[in-house]
């Protein structure tokens, strides 16, 4: 093959450092002893991760955000299981713009949906909980688990399901038997990735929070003491090791799915 | 004679605004091998599925075994199909895809191994029930789809263009073996396809459908001799087909001026499709005539051209007084003379070589 010439590498790799470089100061700073976030460094510490250990606020929203990302990733799925297997195999009057709307979150400015949410939920005369954060962020979710699971639904030959109905197995058994572990790669990808997604969200759950923040909101508010934001650097690191460690075995499961069925590995992730 | 395996009685199907079948009727028997051949589109895979129970039909009747099956979803008909794509579960070995529909049924792991090393060896695929089905050949899977069809030993067997995904000499292997295994256990197959040689080496019947009707239900010969219309004809190997002056006989024949060929007289059993407008005949049927040769009706043309294929060679001769060129095909023998493009020659037929065409 052809060398690129030497200006688009400068180019890409200038393009790399602005994507990246912000995010590899996190764990630089993290790791720094100083009390202010400024070059030149001092020395290796890691006495930030343990004032994080000991900040009880700090559990408490890291809980409630763990609880809100399970469940928004358990709800998120089971409904883009059903959308994407509607979708997939049957066609209704209507079906496009229909699904255009469940699509339509991934690109709303999530200000938006965190704004009307709020009115909404406030003017039925529900409590704020993190049950209107679990809300939102299906909201939000459903549209990238629909988009993974009807790739793996459309990649599963039809014909597999009709082999076992017809072998005498029920419609339900079927799906159990058939449908689930050959979609199971898109399923634990979906699952993966609604998780990462909600973990991280920080407008909808700064409106719709009662009482109880989230990880990303008490963040926000812990932004106010300078003093602090040592310690943030060390949850960034981790909240980012975490988030690329998740996204890595999402997209294992997405090409383990993929060579399975005997596909060539069409885009991707990573 | 003993009760029809398959009745149908008369099926209609609609998706929306477009009929896929026209009042199709057909009766298949025990133990037949039974083709459905046709061109793509004609209705022939949607047959197969409403009597696998995959389609419903909009009207009529499909009786298997003396059971209407309307109502009858497919996992409870006494059918099993091998796919087109095969189907294999990717994500279990090939004994496990075997015992499939065996589990389903209930029956218990002492009871199922057994059959699914019998199956295995009916397709010739001994020893490899621990193999992975996604590692396998288009071959091997054809033979554990088979199997897995088999092994639950259906009344009806059905096949939705089985060899089409195989390259032509496994094809050609393939066909011999189905036809033994068919008679081996007995079981009625049902064989969709759309490759007439296929259909005529393996078929006992067929039925060529065109545009949703059966157009001609017979056996292999009386389809390629006798086809009932210009269309089956042409489907069905090579014909040729000459413009006929038609002059109704005593009732029981036909009495036919046909252009570049002369007068003759047929019974009725040569226009099977009635009082037709063009007559057919094969080009195996019409010889080129050397010196000294005769043969019981003869006409004069001349060599447009010849193809040479070693044991066979094919003019195409312009026959006198018509524009038409016909396709003659000649197994070649010792003795046969050099002949060139130009060359005026005898053309031998006889009269129960032709048929009468809608």
């Amino acid at each position: 093959m052809k060398r690129a010439p030497l200006i688009y590498t400068a180019l890409i790799a200038l393009f790399m450092l602005f994507l990246y470089a912000p995010a590899i100061l996190l764990p630089v700073f993290a790791f720094n002893s100083s009390a202010t976030i400024a070059f030149p460094l001092k020395e290796f510490s890691t006495e930030w991760f343990v004032m994080l250990w000991q900040t009880e606020t700090l559990h408490g929203a890291a809980r409630n955000s763990l609880m809100i990302a399970v469940t928004t990733a358990v709800l998120s799925t089971l409904l883009g299981i059903l959308a994407a297997r509607a979708s997939a195999r049957y066609s209704w009057p209507g079906q496009r713009p229909m699904m255009g709307f469940i699509m339509l979150p991934m690109v709303l400015p999530e200000i938006i949906v965190g704004v009307s949410l709020l009115v909404v939920i406030l003017q039925l005369g529900f409590d704020l909980s993190l049950w209107s954060i679990v809300l939102g962020h299906v909201l939000m979710c459903t549209p990238f688990c629909i988009a993974i699971l009807s790739s793996a639904f459309m990649n599963m030959d039809q014909s597999l399901e009709e082999a076992s109905f017809d072998l005498g197995e029920t419609r339900f058994r079927t799906f159990w038997k058939v449908t689930v572990p050959l979609v199971m790669p898109g399923i634990i990808s979906s699952l993966l990735i609604s998780f990462t997604i909600s973990l991280d969200e920080f407008i909808i759950a700064f409106f719709l929070a009662g009482t109880e923040p989230t990880l990303p909101v008490y963040i926000w508010g812990q932004l106010r003491f300078p003093q602090r934001l040592p310690s943030l650097m060390a949850l960034g690191t981790i909240l980012l090791v975490l988030s690329l460690v998740l996204l890595g075995i999402a997209e294992y499961f997405r090409r383990k799915g993929a060579a399975r069925t005997g596909q060539t590995d069409a885009g991707g992730l990573i | 004679m003993s009760e029809p395996m398959i009745t149908l009685t008369g099926i209609d199907k609609f998706y929306g605004d477009f009929q896929a079948l026209y009042d199709v009727n057909a009766i298949i028997e025990a133990g037949e091998f039974f083709s459905l051949l046709g061109p793509s589109g004609c209705g022939k895979t949607t047959l197969l599925r409403t009597i696998a129970g995959f389609e419903d039909v909009s009207k009529g009747d499909v009786l298997i075994d003396g059971n209407n099956m309307a109502g009858v979803p497919a996992n409870k008909r006494p059918t099993n199909m091998v796919f087109q794509s095969y189907a294999i579960f990717p994500h279990l070995t090939v004994a496990e895809n075997v015992a499939y529909g065996l589990k389903a049924r209930g029956l218990s792991k002492a009871d199922i191994g057994p059959q699914v090393d019998a199956a295995l060896e009916q397709v010739g695929l001994t020893g490899f029930g621990d193999r992975a089905s996604h590692a396998l050949s288009g071959g091997q899977r054809q033979r554990v789809a088979l199997a897995r069809a088999l092994v639950m030993k259906p009344k009806v067997l059905l096949l939705d263009e089985p060899l089409s995904a195989l390259d032509k000499k496994l094809r050609e292997q393939m066909q011999s073996e189905l036809r033994a295994l068919q008679r081996e256990v007995g079981i009625t197959f049902v064989l969709v396809t759309h490759d007439q040689e296929e259909a005529l080496t393996m078929s006992d019947r067929i039925a060529v459908m065109f545009d949703g009707r059966i157009a001609q239900l017979d056996d292999p010969q009386t389809l390629y001799r006798r086809p009932v219309n210009r269309q089956v004809a042409d489907f069905i190997g090579i014909m040729n087909f000459l413009d006929v002056d038609v002059k109704e006989g005593t009732g029981h024949s036909f009495e036919l001026n046909i252009a570049g060929l002369g007068q003759v007289e047929i019974p009725s059993e040569q226009a099977p499709g009635g009082r037709g407008s063009v007559v057919g005949i094969r080009p195996e049927m019409l010889t080129v005539l050397t010196d000294g040769q005769s043969s019981e009706r003869e006409a004069t043309g001349e060599i447009k051209e010849q193809s040479y294929f070693g044991d066979m060679t094919y003019y195409d001769i312009k026959l006198d007084g018509v524009d038409t060129v016909v396709d003659i095909s000649m197994r070649n023998s010792a003795g046969m003379p050099q002949l060139d493009v130009g060359d005026t020659v005898r053309v031998g037929w006889s009269s129960e070589s032709v048929v009468l065409l809608k």
